[in-house]
């Protein structure tokens, strides 16, 4: 239901003209993408009909290789071969060595985070998924015969406002638009939910390669509704590997250094072997290494002593999942079992244990979150006008700004539903004070150290005052995607100051533009004529928009108002005409500021409509 | 921002929870910016905010201490995030005996329920009380907010309860 968007029977220009948008899954072992074909989301495979892209890049001669080729190679070239990158989003080098001592990445420590160094060139987190998502684009749009309108994107419900930040990122250094970023499990709940129509509780468990989230969610009347979200960052399958090589490793007395060179060989090996234990009870087997031969043969119950603590850690989180949404275990009406590693027995079994039913499988667990985000991905692109569904959303983790003592002050909890803006006051600490400093920080502890720091910056310019007499207003705003926008205020003064938070873990704005205008410069007449294009189009579908609101609304404004407005549309409709980019860029934001106040009217207008025709319906 | 309003409900501290809900879900399908995934930036930026005010009202009307606050606040004093001491002897008498009784029973689990069953039904004559405070226009504003203030408490001490209860079942 967009507001403004009516347009005359005839006029636009392809009515029914299905829009390109795709669901992508970035997934921290597998990547997909998936699309709905004739009313039924699908994934779109590769030329050998391969659904999954493995999220492996290797970089070498100057080349890249991406997906099988490059997991294929990873065992002789580990350096330049990444793989699961994804975990990487958003930390700094020492997160990253603290929970992974044992890659074989050389890390290089950068303004902005961490990169890594790979066929001599270091490229960050962000640029490698980008390689990853691009990939992807192309396939899809090779698949489809045509460009994308948009993509959702999904990310683990557990990802802080640094990692969704640097995946919103990646996708644009892809050259995708991003619709939404959708958390993992609300995807996959989306491609259950649409197919069997269930309403009450649900529980998604999604124990991916790398990650592991929990969230409880309410389906009501069309509108999914996410109670809360828990998990682990950092806790996925691929400890199950980690796991078993300890195992090995340690029964054979394996030297480090053995440890070290053949790690990747061994990680395969187990990963196999993990495997082969989801429908078998033991499976025997030798490994070569150096000329000697070990027994790596692994007997069920023995992977099942060995991952316990694990599985366990994941029931704890669906406890406090249940928990901060107020309802317990028994209310849950459904489970739905996502990522490759809810085929391990004692996995399903556990969870079934705790919520005393039996866990829902039907669906692909690799593929049902690219699927469910294929399926938003529609209905957000327009496809789907008279589709009733919403997605509720919440803040994954607490927000919250330092105060005196190194302590968290929580400005919005976690589970909050989101887009949400909260603001607080703060004052000065000493006499004539004309600074303040801002830090932002997520997380759950009351420690500023305990938490994540998202954004420092300063408020300068506060008048001298005595302690305690500057009113410094602090408002936090989060978009539907979990991002947020900060702006601290002297309320006396007026004086401002804002950031968009990003920098700790992510990228400049300017250093995103810098990469994408590299990617392209070889192409640059033919972007230029596409962004002026682009803005033709954008001023067309801004005046058209006015024109349909202003013959339902006019009477919300008064006549100076109406004729100012007129008057920056003329202008527009002119502007538009010619060759300038900014120039029809500049109109369309003096066309946008002098209907604000009606673009809001007519928004409160509706909303009374709406709430007043609900109440005769309830009589 | 009159909260009440936005959802068009009446202001009053007893609330239809059903009716809340459904306001909530049309306001939602009215503002969430999904719903205007491809509209301009402004108009973006309008549901935005304007959803954002819907999620904040959902959550203030919810929970009736939030609710209450804000029906004083409509009625011009602001209690929120303050720091203020009771001068109720008698309600201080009561608070502790009741954390006294919460030490004494903090490992009976039977004990502890039935504590919290007497703390709900405190609550809610509690929330009667407030009630009919606010629907009496003569209502002293200093009065309704000491009622809140103990309700605030006594909300406090009931999460403790749960929490202790939480803290049993976890060996």
């Amino acid at each position: 239901m967009a507001l403004l968007q009516i347009a005359e029977p005839g006029q636009s220009a392809a009515p029914h003209q299905r829009k390109l948008a795709v669901g992508i899954d970035l997934g921290t072992t597998n990547s997909l993408v998936a699309t709905v074909r004739s009313g039924q989301p699908q994934t779109l495979p590769d030329s050998e009909g391969r659904a999954l892209l493995p999220s492996v890049v290797r970089y070498h001669g100057g080349e890249k290789t991406i997906g099988y080729p490059a997991q294929a190679e990873a065992n002789q070239d580990p350096v330049n071969t990444i793989v699961s990158v994804k975990r990487f989003m958003g930390k700094s080098q020492d997160e990253i060595l603290a929970t992974w001592p044992n890659l074989p990445y050389h890390f290089v420590q950068q303004s902005h985070g961490v990169a890594l160094l790979a066929d001599g060139k270091s490229r960050n987190p962000v640029e490698i998924s980008a390689d990853i998502l691009r990939h992807l684009r192309d396939r899809a749009e090779a698949s489809l015969g045509d460009e994308l309108t948009g993509a959702v994107i999904t990310v683990p419900a557990y990802f802080d406002d640094a990692q969704r930040q640097s995946t919103k990122d990646a996708a644009k250094l892809a050259g995708l638009h991003v619709l939404r970023l959708l958390n993992e499990p609300t995807a996959a709940a989306i491609a259950y939910g649409l197919d069997s129509g269930q309403e009450g509780l649900i529980a998604v468990y999604d124990l991916g390669g790398g990650t592991f989230d929990i969230s409880i969610l309410r389906l009501h009347k069309g509108v999914f509704e996410v109670l809360s979200t828990g998990g682990n960052a950092s806790l996925g399958g691929d400890d199950f590997d980690h796991a078993i090589v300890h195992h090995w490793t340690t029964r054979w007395g394996l030297s480090e250094s053995l440890q070290k060179a053949h790690y990747r060989r061994l990680v395969s090996l187990a990963k196999a072997t993990k495997q082969a234990l989801s429908d078998g009870q033991s499976i025997t087997q030798t490994i070569e290494l150096d000329g000697q031969s070990f027994d790596a043969s692994l007997e069920r119950t023995e992977f099942d002593d060995l991952i316990t603590p694990l599985v366990k850690q994941t029931v704890k989180a669906c406890r406090r999942a249940l928990k901060d949404a107020e309802v317990s275990a028994d209310e849950v009406l459904a489970v739905v079992m996502v990522g490759g590693s809810t085929r391990v027995p004692l996995v399903r079994e556990q969870v079934g244990a705790f919520f005393g039913q039996e866990p829902l499988t039907s669906i692909d667990p690799d593929q049902v979150v690219a699927l469910g985000a294929a399926s938003q991905a529609d209905i957000l692109a327009g496809n789907k006008p008279d589709n009733e569904m919403l997605l509720l959303d919440v803040l994954p983790l607490s927000l919250g700004i330092e105060t005196m003592g190194g302590l968290v002050e929580k400005i919005i909890p976690r589970n909050t539903t989101i887009p949400v803006a909260k603001a607080q006051e703060f004052t000065t600490f000493k006499d004539g004070q004309t600074a303040m400093m801002v830090h932002v920080l997520q997380g759950e502890r009351e420690l500023v150290d305990d938490c994540r720091s998202l954004a420092k910056f300063t408020l300068t310019g506060i008048p001298p005052m005595t302690a305690g007499a500057a009113h410094i207003r602090v408002t936090f705003q989060v978009d539907a995607d979990g991002l947020l926008n900060v702006t601290a205020q002297e309320k006396s003064t007026g004086v401002q100051a804002e950031i968009q938070v990003k920098p700790s873990f992510g990228l400049a704005e300017e250093q995103i533009a810098q990469m994408l205008k590299a990617s392209m410069a070889n192409a640059k007449d033919d972007m230029q004529q596409r962004m002026l294009k682009e803005q033709q189009v954008e001023a067309a579908r801004v005046l058209e928009a006015l024109e349909a609101a202003l013959d339902e609304h006019r009477g919300l404004l008064s006549e100076e108002e109406f004729a100012q407005l007129r008057q920056s549309m003329d202008t527009l409709a002119h502007v538009a005409q010619e060759q300038s980019t900014d120039a029809i860029k500049e109109h369309i934001e003096i066309v946008d500021n002098a209907s604000q106040a009606f673009a809001a009217r007519r928004m409160d207008i509706s909303i009374q409509q709406a709430l007043a025709g609900k109440q005769v319906q309830d009589i | 921002m009159n909260y009440f309003s936005l959802f068009n409900l009446p202001e009053t501290l007893t609330l239809d929870t059903h009716v809340l809900a459904s306001s909530y879900q049309t306001l939602q399908k009215l503002t969430h910016p999904d719903k205007f995934a491809t509209a301009s930036a402004q108009e973006q930026r309008i549901a935005m905010q304007k959803n954002a005010q819907v999620n904040d009202g959902y959550s203030v009307l919810k929970h009736p201490l939030s609710r209450a606050q804000h029906l004083l606040s409509l009625r011009g004093l602001v209690i929120d995030h303050e720091q203020h001491t009771l001068g109720d002897p008698e309600f201080l008498m009561q608070q502790m005996e009741w954390r006294e009784t919460l030490e004494e029973i903090s490992s009976d689990e039977a004990a502890l329920e039935e504590m919290q069953t007497e703390i709900q039904a405190n609550i809610k004559d509690k929330l009667t009380g407030l009630a009919s405070l606010f629907e009496d226009e003569h209502s002293n504003n200093e009065d309704i907010a000491n009622e809140i203030r103990k309700l605030t408490f006594i909300y406090k001490f009931s999460a403790q309860i749960d929490a202790q209860l939480d803290k049993l079942d976890d060996f």
